[in-house]
C-alpha cells in the first residue's frame, strides 16, 4: 500500500493506459476506439512527466527565481521538452483519425466497427 | 471465448504494467543506475549563458533538440494536408451545394 | 442549424482576447511557462470558438480557409528559415542560435530574464506559434465543412454514394 502511494503518479498512468486500452479492445464504436487511444497517449504523457520530477525541485524556468536561481534544484526538463512533442504529435493524429472516422461514417452510414468491417458491394 | 483472451490478454500487461511502476523510482529519476541525469543537469546548468533564455524547456525544444521540432512541425503540416485529402470529397460537395443554395 | 445572435456576438467578444493572451504566451514562450505550441493552440481556439457559434457563415469561411492556409505555411517557412540562419550567416550550424547574448535584437543575456533575451527563440516561437494557429484553425474549417456537407447528404437519395463508393 505504502509502495503504491509513493508511487502514485506511475501507478495511474499505468491504469489509464490499461482503461484505454480496455476501451479499445471492447467498444464498437469507432469514436469511443479513437477516445480510447487518446486516453493512452494521455497515460503515456504522464508517465513521461512523472519520469522526470523530483522531490524539492522547481519547474525548470529561471524567471522569478530569487538570486537568479543559484543553487536551486530543477525538475528534467528533457521529459518535458519530448512531452511537449507527443501531446502535438497526438493531436496530429487525432485530427488525422476524426476525419477517417467522418469518411467511414459517410460511406458505411454508422460507426460500428462490426459493420464497417465488411465491404460493401 | 474471445472475450476471455482479450481479458487475460490485459490481465497479464496490467499486471506486467503495475510491476514496473512500482519498480521506478519517484521523484529521484535514475537512482540506483550508474548513469546520474548528466544530460539534464547540463542542460539545466548551462541553457541560460548557452541560449540566452531563462525557460530551459524552451532552450531545449528549440536549440538543442531544435531538429526534433522541425520534425514535429512538418507533422503537423502533413496532418493538415491529411485531413484536407481525406475530406476533400465532402469539402467540395458542401461547396457545391453552398454555391446552389445561394443561386 | 439556427445560429444564436446572442452567442455569436459573445463570441465575437471574447474572439480578440483569446488572440491577444495566445499571442502573449507565444511572445513569452523563452520566459514564462508557455511557448510556441501552447499559445498557438490558445489562439486557434478562439477561431474554433468562432466556427462554433457560426460567426463564419459560407463566404466568409472560403476565405478565412486560404487566410489560415497561408498563415500555417508562412509559420512553417519561417520556422525552417530561422533554422537555416545559422548556416547562412556562416559562423555556425543547423539550428545554431546565432543571436544568443550578442547583444541587439533579442540579444540581452538571459541571467535578468528580460524580454530582450532568448537570441533567435523568441522568433522561433513566434513562427511555431503562427503555424499551430493556421494548422489547428484549418483542420477545424476543413471538418466543419466536412461535417456540414455529411449532414446535408443525410436526406439525399444514395444516387452518388454508389459512384464514390466505386472511385
Amino acid at each position: 500500500m505504502n509502495a503504491i502511494l509513493t508511487h502514485l503518479p506511475f501507478v495511474i498512468a499505468v491504469t489509464v493506459a490499461i482503461a484505454g486500452l480496455a476501451v479499445v479492445l471492447w467498444r464498437r464504436n469507432l469514436i469511443h476506439v479513437l477516445m480510447g487511444m487518446s486516453l493512452v497517449e494521455s497515460a503515456v504523457n504522464l508517465f513521461l512527466v512523472a519520469l522526470g520530477y523530483r522531490h524539492d525541485a522547481v519547474a525548470p524556468i529561471y524567471t522569478g527565481l530569487r538570486d537568479g536561481g543559484e543553487g536551486v534544484r530543477m525538475v528534467l526538463p528533457t521529459v518535458q521538452a519530448l512531452t511537449l512533442t507527443a501531446i502535438v504529435i497526438g493531436l496530429a493524429t487525432t485530427a488525422m483519425m476524426l476525419s477517417l472516422v467522418i469518411v467511414i461514417h459517410r460511406h458505411y452510414g454508422t460507426t460500428d466497427v462490426r459493420d464497417v468491417r465488411r465491404l460493401r458491394e | 471465448m474471445k472475450h476471455l483472451f482479450k481479458f487475460l490478454v490485459l490481465a497479464v500487461l496490467a499486471a506486467a504494467l503495475w510491476r514496473c511502476a512500482l519498480a521506478i523510482p519517484f521523484g529521484n529519476p535514475l537512482a540506483g543506475t550508474p548513469l546520474p541525469p548528466a544530460m539534464d543537469e547540463h542542460y539545466i546548468a548551462a541553457a541560460r549563458a548557452e541560449t540566452g533564455a531563462s525557460n530551459v524547456v524552451t532552450s531545449i525544444v528549440f536549440d538543442y533538440r531544435g531538429f526534433d521540432t522541425l520534425g514535429e512541425a512538418s507533422v503537423l503540416f502533413t496532418a493538415v494536408l491529411g485531413v484536407g485529402l481525406v475530406l476533400r470529397k465532402l469539402n467540395a460537395k458542401e461547396k457545391r451545394e453552398a454555391r446552389d443554395a445561394e443561386e | 442549424m439556427r445560429k444564436s445572435r446572442i452567442v455569436g456576438h459573445i463570441a465575437a467578444v471574447f474572439y480578440p482576447f483569446c488572440l491577444v493572451f495566445g499571442l502573449y504566451v507565444v511572445l513569452h514562450g523563452h520566459l514564462t511557462p508557455g511557448g510556441g505550441f501552447q499559445g498557438g493552440a490558445v489562439m486557434a481556439t478562439g477561431a474554433a470558438l468562432m466556427m462554433v457559434a457560426g460567426m463564419f457563415d459560407e463566404g466568409e469561411r472560403e476565405i478565412k480557409y486560404h487566410h489560415y492556409k497561408a498563415i500555417e505555411a508562412f509559420g512553417l517557412l519561417l520556422f525552417i528559415g530561422l533554422a537555416f540562419a545559422g548556416i547562412l550567416s556562416g559562423h555556425g550550424a543547423f539550428f545554431r542560435n546565432i543571436w544568443a547574448n550578442a547583444g541587439g535584437w533579442f540579444g540581452a543575456p538571459g541571467e535578468s530574464g528580460s524580454f530582450n533575451s532568448g537570441g533567435l527563440l523568441p522568433l522561433m516561437n513566434l513562427a511555431v506559434g503562427v503555424e499551430v494557429f493556421g494548422g489547428i484553425s484549418v483542420i477545424l474549417v476543413t471538418m466543419i465543412r466536412a461535417m456540414k456537407a455529411a449532414e446535408r447528404g443525410e436526406d439525399r437519395e444514395d444516387g452518388d454514394d454508389e459512384a464514390e463508393g466505386a472511385e
